[in-house]
């Protein structure tokens, strides 16, 4: 069966969509059943728990930003609610 | 582990995997000739390139040592080395240069013969007639992957490459360097945003301020020439592909390198002097970056494409592999390894890197790629130091 997402690391603490995704749509991950908040569209990430504002963004193990609001599970993840940790440092330089 | 390629032992005990004749200008004057000649010989190939005269201080070395590393890569069983007679990359330095890796090199000058540029294609034919035969009778013998040098590549990534492609040619470098062998990891642009992570799998501390420098130094230019490189990362392609921060560009860039240790940052087209992962410095144009790599000394490049690139090099076998179904289709001549299957939930990143690996045991072992079928023989040397001309212009 073809799989809807990937997750990179065991670690993240989000998705990355092979395809499409609707808004409502269920999803399972390691037997964690939720639904997706927002049209996930592919290659864009979705949130796999809650994560509070100012908390780090996880994909491949790594921390790719950090939460500018809290973001809940099943949450569309982008540009609207994290920013680049690296950029906010730079800038506070 | 038994793991072992079919390739040709060099005098200086590196081994190749191909076995070339190369026929380099040592000024872009020269050219045509050097092509005529590659296009006479079997399995010869002629290193065009647009320099070689009017250059000065680093921007001469940088192109100096790229020709003279392009030679010794071992790939290439002897050299013929083409001046003009009046240029300032002598033909008989570049010669001599090559020479210290004791594989059989020839240089002349087209001035020096009587008869003009045919006489001179005639000249460099019957030096690589002879070359030929004496390459000919090698034969190839085993070699362990403590004698590889991997070069990892990517140009027209899109979001697809860093969750597929990319992570599948990291496990693939982690096992070259596993086994004892090298990896190089080029285009320093498609680090930033990632250089804590680069820093801490430094072997020392030393590598890990010159990953700092490196980045930092880059970053400076550029805010003191007034251009704000990192307003403009990601790229609104890459937002509307799902790429959210610099971070998570450059990781799905980095991925392509595993989790090995980082053994140092190399000059372009310099050799690296240890076994394990490198870094080089190159600002991410693929066909300079291939070249630089082959002028390391990499005997084969992994090159990942989301969007689709024909492009090779003449003396490294470049693999493509691709993660977007389109794009496997479409370009589908032009696509060594679909990587494709990991979108579609056909394989695991783990099983698509079986896959890549034994593609590329087969093209150690002489298989062709698609580029090298396609005839793709592209050169570009990166003029980094081109100080005194830099964004000079006339108003």
């Amino acid at each position: 069966m073809k799989a809807k997402f990937i997750v990179m690391d065991t670690k993240d603490n989000c998705a990355t969509a092979l395809e499409d995704i609707d808004k409502g749509e269920e999803v399972d991950y390691n037997g964690k059943k939720f639904k997706i908040n927002q049209p996930i569209p592919l290659g864009h990430k979705f949130a796999l728990n809650d994560i509070k504002q100012e908390n780090f963004i996880k994909k491949y193990d790594q921390k790719i930003g950090i939460a500018t609001e809290d973001i809940k599970l099943g949450d569309w993840i982008h540009t609207h609610n994290i920013i680049s940790y690296y950029l906010k440092e730079l800038q506070n330089k | 582990m038994n793991e072992e390629f079919m390739g040709y032992e060099r005098p200086n005990s590196k081994v190749g995997i191909r076995n070339k004749i190369a026929i380099i200008p040592s000024v872009v004057c020269v050219n045509h000739i050097a092509e005529q000649i590659a296009n006479k010989l079997d399995d010869a190939v002629a290193i065009k390139h647009p320099l070689g005269c009017g250059q000065f201080g680093p921007d001469y070395s940088n192109t100096f040592r790229t020709l003279v590393g392009l030679g010794s890569n071992p790939n290439i069983y002897g050299v013929v080395v083409i001046g003009l007679g009046c240029e300032n990359l002598k033909s008989g330095v570049l010669a001599k240069n090559v020479k210290r890796t004791k594989k059989p090199v020839e240089f002349f000058n087209v001035q020096d013969i009587k008869g003009g540029s045919t006489a001179a294609i005639e000249y460099g034919l019957k030096i690589g007639n002879q070359m030929r035969e004496e390459a000919n009778e090698l034969k190839k013998e085993p070699f362990d992957f403590s004698n590889l040098v991997l070069g990892l590549e990517c140009g027209g990534s899109d979001s697809i490459s860093g969750i597929s492609a990319n992570p599948a040619v990291g496990i693939i470098s982690d096992r070259v360097v596993k086994l004892g062998g090298t990896s190089i990891l080029p285009e320093f642009t498609e680090w930033i945003g990632t250089e804590h992570l680069l820093i801490e799998r430094a072997i020392n501390e030393n590598v890990a301020q010159k990953i700092h420098n490196t980045i930092t130094g880059f970053i400076e230019n550029l805010k003191g020439l007034g251009i704000d490189f990192l307003g403009v990362q990601p790229t609104p392609g890459n937002i509307e592909g799902g790429l959210s921060t610099i971070e998570e560009k450059s990781l799905g860039n980095i991925a392509k390198s595993g989790k090995s240790p980082i053994q140092g940052i190399l000059d372009y087209s310099e050799p690296p002097k240890t076994k394990g992962l490198w870094l080089m410095l190159e600002p991410g144009l693929d066909i300079e970056s291939m070249t630089g790599l082959a002028a390391a000394g990499a005997q084969v490049i992994l090159m990942t494409t989301g969007r689709g690139s024909p492009c090779g090099n003449p003396i490294a076998p470049v693999i493509k592999l691709c993660g977007n179904p389109k794009t496997c289709n479409w370009m589908a001549e032009n696509i060594d390894v679909d990587a494709s299957r990991i979108i579609k939930g056909e394989k695991t990143i783990e099983e698509l890197a079986e896959i890549l690996w034994l593609k590329m045991r087969k093209t150690l072992n002489g298989q062709q790629t698609q580029a090298e079928k396609l005839g793709f023989d592209d050169l570009a040397i990166w003029r980094n130091t081109a100080a005194p001309f830099q964004y000079m212009h006339c108003k």
